[in-house]
């Protein structure tokens, strides 16, 4: 099929096509470019090539088995991913979450923050022909991988954080493997600003490139590194702070003009933050879990509580994120105990898994809360819920029929409006200069294409 | 006669294999600086027998697989050219090596044979036009690889090299006005003396904004990063993109040559080639006063070594800056030969003008 690119090209220009396989579109973005010999007079991205419905698909799920498939949206951050569901879900649910759970967390966003902001300055440098920062970058993200992985059990596909809380408690020997991974990560910042802040050739390569305005940045719909790249500091955990980011200090890094070397810079300081609050997060976390108690309502009492809204009349769909602007539904599972900081008592606790294997009453448990058709039932309704991701707000809108699963279900993800961008911010410029604005743009192809 | 062409024979055999096992070598040594740089282990599989020998059979390897790959030619390819073009690259390369000395002449069966396959007159203008006609390889790979990457990077190829043979020369014409003469082994020979009575008499001290130009643009000849425009493997891929098997390694053995050429070329210019500061045919004569004799097949084992030992030196910091730097941008390569090295290269020829004519 012919594209417009294609129909409105001038005879003596070429027409090139960069993508979908090709190096540096990361197998998955395919960038139509029409070359006057180096420099581009026009281009039209296309995304999509990675699409897996990820939205449909969530509509055939129950609200607890369509947590795996969030780890595969961003996947250089899938436990971010987890939280912004896990939150939304939460919000609907009216869901209180234990103390140290919520310390858990904000100690795994920032993990994944780190990961996802290596992942994406690594790759840039590499494209732009700094193959030894992509190793050093690598390295660093392997350190903190472990911590990771020794918690979760798993490197990416983690679903590790769930509706209520986490799956399991920290690994006994995180706090050792913690340090290490701060510890190697702050060398390898060192090292890599060595590298690049003063080489000249990466800052010709940077500077001046990819230059985006405040204004056109906000139009877009940006967030995250990108947009604070061009001075606007706006941060999730600061304007609308969730779990315990209000609690800790920590700053939001702005740039100064909008471009390559500028989103950069953001992503480097953001990670030093980024390792500032880990320190301050594990020195907050207490050595021991807390004793988890018998549910204080058993699973049928919770499953009959959570269906008293539950309402015959068909849903309408709001046109617009209405659901970011309401409060908490009121507390169903936890009553009128919301699960303040410090306690140890829960309303309800799924039973251990050990039980669901060995115990009659705990595989009947576990079929209450979680077969087709049985559980746990949000309220009729739409929730929006955001948290601040790796390359911006990940966002949740969740509609509910009452049923156990999604009526419909919407991610807000920070590459869809970073890369609609991407067109203006090339046209005009070299060839070369594709490498570095896209590069620096962070664009995970799971979270863009659904 | 039969003696002569025998002599030459033998010197052609030794010299391509010497630049051939070097290049191999220098395949390894890249592996390996470049893990020791980035915290790997590099290359160490490749085993004969269960020996190892720390991956040094990793180039033999290398090879093997090349030479079995498929000679895959795309339809749409100009059959003959795209055979031509990595056997024009090579071969330019390959042949620029006869004019390099190894080592001072010997004696051998009452004959004085040097160690050079041909002592040319006008040795310096022949490696000059061999590095131009080396540019042809790269421009019929790009065209008759029939695809547009290619073509970009053939193109950009082009202009880079011929941009930059006009700084690589002006920079060579102050070398030229200190050694009067264009045979190389006769630059070799004027820099054995000494300067100011202690200083070897080398063209770097003599011309070291000539060497910084010569270097710089040298480096942007061989085409590797931060100067790897034709090739650019996440912009345009290179204009190899279309080429497998031994054809893609014949373009990857030609980068390595050029590596070694411009080492060669580097020590024999302005490092004093096979010389040893203070070493006569005698011995060593050191500056501070006192002898120290050496028997003559001893000087010339010296001599060959160090010329080794200084293009082995010029090579792995080539690699180094290989591994450190990220790619310029195609106009800020040429911004960077034309509005940096070329006037840097003029001011260097009127300085040593003016220092020649006020002596």
């Amino acid at each position: 099929m012919e594209t417009r690119i294609q129909r409105e090209a001038r005879p003596e220009s070429m027409l090139i096509n960069m993508g979908p396989s090709h190096p540096a579109m990361h197998g998955t973005i395919r960038i139509m470019l029409e070359l006057d010999a180096e420099r581009i007079l026009n281009a039209e991205v296309e995304v999509g090539y990675l699409h897996r419905g990820f939205e449909k698909t969530c509509e055939n799920k129950t609200y607890f088995n369509l947590l795996p498939y969030t780890d595969r949206l961003n996947y250089v951050s899938p436990l971010i991913n987890n939280l912004g569901y896990a939150m939304t879900m939460e919000k609907m649910l009216g869901v209180g979450v234990p103390e140290r759970a919520q310390l858990i967390r904000v100690l795994m966003s920032e993990l994944s923050r780190i990961s996802d902001h290596l992942t994406c300055l690594a790759a840039m440098a590499m494209e732009c022909g700094a193959f030894t920062v992509f190793l050093y970058m690598m390295k660093a993200r392997e350190f903190l991988w472990d911590v990771i992985e020794f918690t979760t059990g798993a490197r990416m596909t983690t679903s590790y954080i769930r509706i209520g809380g986490v799956r399991a408690d920290l690994h006994p020997d995180w706090r050792g493997s913690l340090a290490t991974a701060v510890r190697e990560t702050r060398r390898v910042l060192k090292d890599v600003s060595g590298l690049l802040d003063k080489n000249s050739i990466f800052q010709g390569r940077t500077r001046g490139v990819g230059v985006i305005s405040k204004e056109d940045a906000l139009s877009y719909g940006w967030t995250g590194p990108c947009l604070r790249s061009t001075g606007i500091p706006y941060d999730v955990r600061k304007a609308s702070p969730y779990l315990i980011y209000d609690k800790l200090d920590f700053e939001v890094p702005v740039g100064e003009f909008g471009d390559n070397f500028d989103r950069y810079r953001v992503r480097m300081r953001e990670m030093e933050q980024s390792l500032r609050l880990l320190e301050q997060v594990a020195a907050l976390i207490p050595g021991a879990a807390p004793i988890t108690g018998e549910p204080a309502i058993e699973p049928a009492e919770a499953i009959r509580v959570s269906r008293r809204q539950k309402t015959a009349a068909r849903i309408r769909l709001s046109p617009n994120l209405e659901g970011s602007e309401k409060a908490r539904y009121a507390d169903l599972m936890t009553s009128d105990r919301p699960a303040a900081l410090g306690s140890t008592a829960c309303g309800v606790v799924v039973p251990p898994k050990e039980d669901t294997y060995t115990t009659m009453e705990g595989l009947i448990s576990h079929f209450l809360f979680f077969m087709n058709g049985h559980g746990i039932r949000p309220p009729k309704g739409d929730v929006y819920f955001s948290v601040e991701g790796g390359n911006g707000e990940v966002g949740f809108y969740v509609v509910s029929d009452g049923t156990d699963r999604p009526y419909r279900l919407h991610l807000r993800a920070p590459c869809f409006h970073v890369v609609s961008a991407l067109e203006q911010l090339i046209k005009g410029r070299l060839l070369a200069d594709v490498i570095p604005t896209f590069g620096s743009m962070n664009i995970i192809a799971g979270e863009l294409d659904r | 006669m039969l003696a002569e062409v025998l002599i030459v024979l033998v010197k052609v055999v030794l010299t391509l294999t010497w630049t051939l096992l070097l290049a191999l070598f220098l395949t390894w040594v890249e592996r390996k600086e470049s893990a020791v740089l980035q915290d790997r282990i590099g290359a160490n599989r490749a085993s004969v027998f269960g020996l190892r020998a720390f991956g040094l059979f990793q180039p033999f390897a290398d090879a093997i697989k090349m030479l079995f790959k498929e000679d895959f030619t795309p339809s749409f390819s100009q059959r003959l050219l795209h055979w031509l073009a990595p056997a024009m690259s090579f071969f330019f390369v390959a042949v620029t090596m006869v004019a390099v000395p190894f080592g001072d002449a010997v004696r051998l069966f009452g004959r004085r044979i040097p160690l050079q396959v041909v002592d040319l007159n006008a040795a310096l203008l022949f490696v000059l036009a061999m590095l131009s006609l080396g540019t042809y390889g790269i421009l019929i790979g790009g065209w008759a690889s029939g695809n547009r990457f290619a073509l970009i990077g053939s193109l950009r190829g082009a202009a880079q090299l011929i941009s930059y043979e006009v700084a690589l020369g002006l920079s060579l014409v102050g070398l030229i006005m200190v050694f009067p003469s264009l045979r190389l082994s006769k630059i070799v020979e004027f820099q054995g003396g000494t300067l100011f009575g202690f200083l070897p008499k080398w063209g770097i001290f003599l011309q070291p904004l000539g060497f910084a130009v010569f270097f710089l643009a040298g480096l942007a000849e061989t085409k590797r990063a931060p100067f790897d425009m034709p090739e650019g493997e996440s912009e345009i891929i290179g204009f190899y993109t279309e080429y497998g098997g031994l054809k893609f390694g014949l373009f990857m053995f030609t980068d390595f040559l050029e590596v070694i050429l411009l080492s060669a070329l580097a020590t024999t210019l302005f490092f004093g080639g096979w010389q040893i500061p203070w070493l006569g045919a005698g011995g060593f004569v050191f500056p501070w006063g006192g002898t120290l004799k050496v028997a003559p097949w001893a000087v010339t084992v010296f001599q060959v070594l160090s010329f080794n030992l200084k293009v082995f030196f010029f090579c792995w910091l080539q690699i180094l800056f290989r591994w450190t730097y990220p790619r310029f941008r195609y106009d800020q390569v040429m911004d960077f030969g034309w509005k940096v090295l070329v006037p840097l290269g003029v001011v260097n020829i009127l300085a040593t003008g003016l220092i020649l004519a006020a002596r």
